[in-house]
């Protein structure tokens, strides 16, 4: 089977941007799949199983960013977290 | 070896081993780790990262329970940065490709990404930064590496790195082990500067961002005459560096030998050279190196130096050692210049978006009469002593100076009622350092003995210039012609009302700009001790006429660097041993 390459663009909802409690939620979900998943912002990218990375983005709200995964279950993994980048990390309540 | 350029902020040379501190104040070890201990120095770091995990677990449960699971959180974000696959990886590559202790590698790495933290926009994520600073701290521990205050558990000879150093901070650095310092930020006229020339240290400051690049540093040259910082110096450098302190040492020597003779000009002019001090301890210097009288006392270093705020008893001591140990020559204490750069543990103003035009100074000390009530009680019960005046610093309208000659009454009174011995009848005098005192100065000399320029706040506020700012420190420049025309309408102004007039500033220590004072007039100059010697020197080897001469061809010029540049040829002329080679 061979890897497979998805694409998204995602947008982040959540007023206080990617901080600290929405990027755990996100590396949580990252390291449920196998592929390897990046978000880029401004030609940097970052790597989504790493904390210290997706903070170092400082994407706040209003940030369009292009979400990336690659391997077996790229698909899954890139509708996962744009699920939760649209849902604003359930902080838009 | 690399050469990093800043700021000279007090002379000197000084050679050492480097202690590298960052900017929370612990230090960074570097050491290298034998091939062989490679592998038990990532079995450490596992261990380290083992316990801190523990502890960061055990407090989000006992936070989450406490404040609820959203607080708790925190420190689950801390705990993913700590397991942070990305982290780990360069963790181990340092360790294992570059042989680095586990301890360094944590501290650069981790430094790193609560840099780039910082720099981000989004204040709550830089915030961050201090939870990643707080993960190095833990784990540093955890490593056995962190020395908590460095600066306080020195035994041997070192030289300071860092990116700031408190005021207090510098206040008590261990003179016996702190050979000399560099830091990132900072300029002449700030704390660090004043202090560093009060203990004679040899400092470079505003050097910019320089601490990533002097990991694996061992031994720093600071050559606080040239504002040169180098790092592992060749043998060629090193021994030209040793040859130049050699010929100081010698020069030190020559001058030492006129301590007891006056400062006189060759046509008999005589200049009274006194000495700028913060510590009581400072007199044995000042008397060493001859100096007529204590032209400033500076008193905040009570406050700098100590958690603790000062009793009117602790100022009174103080005061006493020095007033006695002068043997009756005269001391000015200047009273609290506390605020903008100037603060002690405990602030005593709210931040100010402009300190540096805030309530600093005089204005902070006549709202805050808490704090300015013991120090003149000190001050006048410490005048029974011996020859003490007092001199009220930043006085910009006649009316501040008129409410604090009020107050200092209203105190004496009050000593009068208790019966407590003290002088009420002691000199009073204002120091000149704000462009609208110069304009007012012929109302000021009719209410006051005398008059002290300090031409640190007034080159500061003449050419709108933050001194301790380093995008700008540049432009900081005592002998900018705009204010050597006010500091010669002081010297006129004064002379008519015969008020006698000193000079306190930074600018009045460098033997070149000493002369052109001389030539302007001024025959009072107050300097930190460690300049009395060249100044001595530099008037010995000139007569009035001559300085004139030079007085009157400078205020011609149109640039500070053109002045000091014909001030630096003509001293090179006169006396060519004052020039630093």
């Amino acid at each position: 089977m061979s890897s497979t390459v998805v694409t998204r663009n995602v947008v982040v909802r959540n007023p206080q941007g990617l901080h600290a409690r929405p990027a755990d939620m996100l590396v949580r979900e990252a390291n449920r799949h196998q592929a390897e998943i990046m978000l880029e912002k401004d030609g940097y990218r970052a790597d989504c199983k790493s904390i210290l990375s997706l903070l170092t983005l400082g994407a706040a709200c209003g940030t369009e960013m292009s979400l990336m995964a690659e391997g077996i279950d790229a698909e899954q993994a890139v509708t996962l977290i744009a699920e939760l980048f649209d849902s604003g990390f359930h902080e838009l309540e | 070896m690399l050469e990093l350029h800043g700021i000279p902020v007090s002379p000197g040379v000084a050679i050492g081993p480097a202690l590298v501190l960052n900017r929370e104040g612990y230090r960074i070890p570097n050491c290298q780790v034998a091939l062989e201990d490679i592998e038990e120095e990532t079995q450490r770091l596992r261990r380290a990262v083992d316990a801190v995990s523990r502890s960061l677990e055990s407090s989000r449960m006992e936070t989450a329970a406490i404040a609820g699971d959203s607080t708790g959180d925190i420190f689950a974000a801390q705990l993913q940065m700590l397991h942070d696959p990305r982290l780990h990886a360069e963790l181990q590559r340092r360790i294992r490709q570059g042989n680095q202790s586990a301890a360094y590698a944590v501290s650069q790495v981790l430094h790193r990404y609560a840099s780039d933290l910082r720099k981000l926009e989004n204040s709550l994520l830089a915030q961050r930064a201090d939870d990643v600073v707080d993960i190095e701290q833990q784990l540093l521990e955890q490593l056995g590496a962190v020395t908590r205050r460095p600066l306080s558990e020195l035994v041997e000879p070192v030289i300071v790195l860092t990116h700031n150093l408190t005021p207090s901070e510098t206040a008590n650095l261990d003179r016996r082990y702190v050979r000399g310092f560099c830091t990132e930020i900072g300029g002449p006229g700030g704390h660090m500067a004043i202090v560093a020339k009060g203990l004679e240290l040899p400092a470079v400051v505003g050097i910019g961002d320089f601490l990533q690049t002097v990991r694996g540093t061992a031994q720093v040259i600071v050559d606080g005459d040239r504002g040169i910082v180098i790092l592992d110096p060749d043998d060629e450098t090193l021994r030209r560096y040793e040859e130049g302190r050699e010929r100081r040492n010698n020069l030190a020597l020559r001058l030492a030998e006129l301590r007891d003779l006056p400062a006189i000009t060759t046509d008999g002019v005589s200049v009274a050279l006194s000495a700028n001090i913060e510590f009581p301890h400072e007199v044995a210097a000042c008397l060493e190196r001859g100096a007529a009288g204590i032209g400033l006392y500076r008193t905040e270093f009570l406050y700098l130096a100590s958690d603790e705020e000062p009793s009117e008893e602790d100022h009174y001591l103080a005061y006493r050692e020095v007033v006695e140990a002068m043997h009756g020559r005269p001391v000015v204490i200047r009273t609290l210049d506390l605020g903008a750069d100037k603060m002690g543990s405990r602030p005593v103003s709210e931040p100010e978006p402009n300190p540096f035009l805030g309530l600093r100074s005089i204005r902070l000390s006549l709202k805050s009469p808490e704090l300015f009530r013991p120090q003149l009680r000190a001050l006048l019960r410490a005048a029974v002593h011996g020859d003490v005046r007092v001199m009220f610093p930043l006085v910009t309208t006649l009316s501040e100076l008129r409410q604090s000659k009020l107050l200092l009454n209203t105190i004496a009174e009050d000593l009068a009622e208790e019966g407590v011995p003290h002088r009420r009848d002691i000199p009073i005098g204002m120091m000149v350092e704000v462009p609208a005192a110069v304009l007012m100065l012929d109302r000021f000399v009719k209410e006051v003995d005398f008059l002290s320029i300090g031409t640190n706040d007034l080159v500061q506020y003449t050419l709108a210039v933050d001194r301790s700012n380093e995008c700008v420190a540049d432009l900081y420049q005592s002998s900018d012609p705009a204010v050597l025309r006010l500091i010669r309408r002081c010297v006129d102004v004064a002379a008519e009302a015969n008020v006698p007039l000193s000079i306190c500033g930074e600018m009045s220590s460098t033997p070149a700009r000493s002369l052109l004072l001389v030539g302007m007039g001024v025959r009072s100059l107050s300097v930190s001790p460690n300049a009395l010697p060249k100044l001595k020197k530099a008037i010995r080897s000139v007569s009035l006429a001559q300085c004139e001469e030079i007085a009157a061809r400078a205020m011609t010029l149109e640039a500070a660097r053109d002045i000091d540049l014909y001030l630096l040829e003509r001293l090179g002329k006169i006396a060519p041993e004052l020039i630093v080679s």
